[in-house]
């Protein structure tokens, strides 16, 4: 999505490495998207799904 | 030793020969006292630069190239940026191994071609977004 859109960038963190993000967002199991700090999505989830929580973030 | 098998250096060179399009930049940040996993990951960057033409890698301090670090908006490491004709926003950080070193390669192709790949409608509702979106998608080694 960061590819489709200027306005979206995308970050992989890999968990163990920054423990003081997974703290930040709770991160108990992966993968877990956090969308502008605030919209989550647990698991490996279909793109419409996701574009959901997208557009959620971005109201 | 070599972070990547010789098959997998074998098919990766003949992927990227295949598909990669434009030139595109693995962009790394590190630092000199190497983390544990910044060496690893640079070994890695350099490995996957040195198996196409195509990928031009640059690595940078994050303290000496402060000004770099924050012109990619970079803030822990290691880190690495996907750019390609601009930089998309496409950001790894800590290690990418296992099922992110695909997601990597994939991530490196798709920059170069400068297609992200969605489905037309995915495309269509992303053109409507009118706020700034950062996506965090946080994993594990597997």
């Amino acid at each position: 999505m960061a590819i489709e859109s200027d306005l979206i960038r995308a970050d992989m963190v890999e968990a163990i490495e920054f423990p003081h993000l997974t703290t930040k967002y709770n991160v108990y199991g992966v993968p877990r998207s956090v969308i502008n700090e605030t919209v989550h999505v647990e698991g490996a989830v279909p793109e419409p799904m996701f574009l959901q929580k997208v557009l959620e973030a971005a109201q | 030793m070599p972070l990547i098998g010789q098959k997998d250096a074998d098919y990766l060179r003949k992927e990227f020969s295949d598909k990669l399009v434009e030139p595109m930049q693995l962009v790394m940040f590190t630092q000199e006292f190497e983390c544990q996993y910044c060496r690893e990951t640079r070994q890695l960057v350099e490995e996957v630069g040195a198996l196409s033409d195509k990928i031009d890698v640059q690595i940078y301090n994050l303290v000496i190239d402060k000004e770099k670090a924050e012109e990619y908006n970079v803030d822990k490491i290691p880190a690495i940026v996907v750019a390609g004709t601009k930089d998309y926003g496409v950001r790894y950080f800590g290690i990418p191994s296992g099922y992110e070193f695909t997601s990597l390669t994939e991530d490196i192709v798709a920059v170069s071609e400068g297609d992200s790949g969605l489905a037309e409608a995915t495309r269509q509702a992303i053109t409507e977004i009118t706020k700034p979106v950062h996506i965090q998608v946080f994993v594990t080694p597997t």
